[in-house]
């Protein structure tokens, strides 16, 4: 009986005496491999980003979004912000409940540009009442927060990121400086520090924050767009959507607006980007298949192109069976070795992503498509493998 | 001298298409025994390479049987075939039928790997194969920086390395230069001188009478039989 190893020795002699042709037909399981892994990383990425990005929100916090937002039901609606109905007349109502609601804070954001001295920076100007400040787990690395008093008397203050100190002020003390905001005057009363969320997606680094009625006023709005209810603990949160519902109810409609807590927001958005996830898996998932489809091309051209040399095996004394072995060995090594090369494309490709969006290489994903790659290997190359091992040697060395 | 291979009242019969059958061998019987030199020629379709295939017990026949050492092979499966042609024949053929891009050495060993010999084992039985047929200069070469001849001598090697009972030879002249050829007749006489049983198939009358006994085929019968020294 010949050793399995001798078998394995073989197949790999016959492959590197192919080489472009071995490279080529791997090319198709590389392609598929790194691409699974690549586009799944960039999908669980996102997926970890917005989870943190929520996270920084704070905890126990419940959140009234104007419009229809989807969480219960499965569906999933943007907040129709524009339309906003929710007004600070709301907010004081919702601060009045007390009980479980800890404390109401309320904010719009605009896309904006601040100038000082000739140079300009485009960023998104928040207006925040100063518990939505807290909310937002904000603080300033220097000078001060914007209060409560700044925000009823609509005070032409600014609080600015990092860096925006960096682009306008080149690093310099911007306490007590006036920078220009939609053509007025602000005064820069504090620097805010790195942590802190600025919202979704955007950097608190080139965050600009203004009391939430001065924002008003220059934007020309008399709605919000958010409003925060801190919960006194976890296990209130259900208690406290029914009350801010039931308060809300008696002016709004039930499409003006809808109340969502944090985590259930989190785990909305977790489910439909895992779906994206997997739809660009499945997606990448086709290209292997179709590499695998390009092994057994190549195997089942190989076994008429070898049809003499597997007519001499058996003449010699090969059996059916070392044949067969032989040639599945050789298409599993193509899918392995294109598969394990594709996995070290996608880990790299991932990490060169990552210089610009966040990307997570994730366990699973790369052991399906390895697993994947290797079963793809066994799969398509048992067919051109059992057609060599049939070959009758007399036709086989026959053939011209 | 004791038999070696024997067939008996052989019959071999192909069906082309549904109805159409073709009698390649009619009942043939023939012995071939140790240490023999035989030739068999026969003109194309005269059942010449079915008999050959018959010898070297890559096809079994319709009716009759064909004893290899004593043992009928008419019933073994496909497997146990192999092990037998493995251990008993070493094949030349016209084309060489060496592998592409594989060293003289390599080639020589390959019936070793289906025996199951160690690399140890096939390196040193190739050395001294390749060395038989005067080639020990020539082992890392592969195919393609060898003569025709070359090829031949080392096709001769990789059917000798098993030491088996029988070397059968399929027109091992007929793609070779007259020259070449005549080296691998002299180089297959010199086998024979050895101890090793030969069979060559041929069509060319000049090539047989090179053997030392000459069996001739016609329309899937023998018409004659006959030791020449």
């Amino acid at each position: 009986m010949i050793p399995i190893g001798e078998i394995v020795r073989l197949s790999i002699q016959s492959l590197l005496r192919n080489k472009t042709r071995s490279i080529l037909t791997m090319l198709g399981i590389i392609i598929g491999v790194s691409a699974v892994i690549l586009l799944v990383s960039i999908g669980q990425g996102l997926q970890n980003y917005i989870t943190q990005q929520f996270e920084s929100l704070g905890s126990n916090l419940v959140i009234v979004l104007p419009g229809k937002v989807g969480g219960g039901g499965g569906g999933f609606g943007a907040p129709n912000i524009a339309g906003s109905k929710l007004s600070l007349g709301d907010v004081d109502k919702l601060s009045r409940i007390g009980g479980a609601v800890e404390s109401v804070g309320a904010g719009i954001e605009m896309p904006s540009s601040v100038s000082y001295l000739g140079k300009t920076k485009y960023t998104t100007t928040a207006g925040l009442t100063a518990e939505y400040q807290k909310m937002r787990n904000l603080t300033v690395s220097s000078g001060r927060m914007m209060s409560e008093s700044d925000n009823r008397a609509g005070r032409n203050v600014v609080n600015i990121g990092p860096g925006i100190v960096d682009s306008l002020f080149g690093g310099a003390n911007p306490i007590g400086k006036q920078i220009t905001l939609g053509g007025q005057k602000f005064q820069v009363v504090g620097v805010l520090s790195k942590i802190g969320s600025g919202g979704f997606g955007i950097d608190v680094n080139s965050f600009v924050v203004l009391p939430l009625t001065t924002a008003q006023k220059l934007f020309g709005m008399k709605s919000v767009q958010a409003i925060g209810i801190k919960a006194k603990d976890k296990d209130s949160i259900p208690e406290v959507i029914r009350q801010v519902k039931k308060e809300l109810s008696k002016r709004l409609k039930e499409d003006d607006f809808s109340v969502v807590d944090s985590s259930s927001l989190v785990a909305t958005i977790n489910q439909i980007l895992g779906v994206v996830t997997l739809a660009l898996g499945g997606i990448a998932a086709i290209s292997l298949i179709v590499g695998g489809v390009g092994i057994m091309n190549i195997m089942l051209v190989s076994v008429t192109e070898r049809t003499r040399e597997i007519g001499l095996r058996k003449a010699v004394g090969a059996k059916p069976k070392d044949i067969l072995i032989q040639f599945i060995i050789e298409s599993v090594t193509l899918s392995v070795v294109g598969g394990g090369i594709g996995v070290l494309i996608g880990f790299l490709g991932a990490l060169a992503i990552n210089q610009f969006i966040s990307t997570t290489v994730t366990f699973w994903s790369v052991a399906l498509a390895f697993g994947v790659s290797a079963a793809i290997g066994v799969i398509f190359g048992v067919a051109p493998a059992a057609s060599a091992s049939k070959l009758n040697p007399i036709d086989a060395l026959k053939y011209e | 001298m004791s038999v070696l291979i024997s067939l008996s009242k052989v019959t071999k019969t192909y069906k082309l298409g549904d109805d159409v059958e073709v009698s390649a061998l009619r009942g043939v019987d023939l012995n071939i025994n140790e240490g023999e030199f035989v030739a068999i020629i026969g003109p194309s379709g005269s059942g010449k390479s079915t008999l050959m295939h018959m010898i070297g017990i890559l096809d079994q026949p319709t009716t009759g049987t064909v004893e290899l050492e004593g043992k009928n092979i008419s019933k073994l499966t496909e497997e146990k075939l192999a092990e037998l042609r493995n251990k008993h024949i070493g094949f030349v053929f016209q084309a060489f039928n060496l592998l592409p891009r594989t060293s003289a050495l390599e080639n020589v060993e390959l019936p070793l790997i289906y025996s199951g010999d160690s690399a140890l084992v096939r390196k040193q039985k190739g050395e001294e194969s390749l060395r038989v047929v005067g080639l020990g200069e020539r082992m890392d070469h592969t195919p393609s920086q060898l003569s025709g001849g070359q090829q031949q001598r080392v096709a001769i090697a990789r059917a000798l390395i098993t030491k088996p009972s029988l070397i059968l030879a399929d027109e091992p002249t007929g793609n070779l230069d007259s020259k070449a050829g005549d080296e691998i007749i002299s180089l297959l006489k010199d086998l024979n001188k050895q101890g090793n049983t030969i069979v060559l198939v041929t069509h060319e009358r000049e090539i047989a009478e090179q053997a030392k006994r000459i069996v001739e085929i016609k329309d899937g019968q023998i018409i004659s039989d006959k030791k020449i020294k």
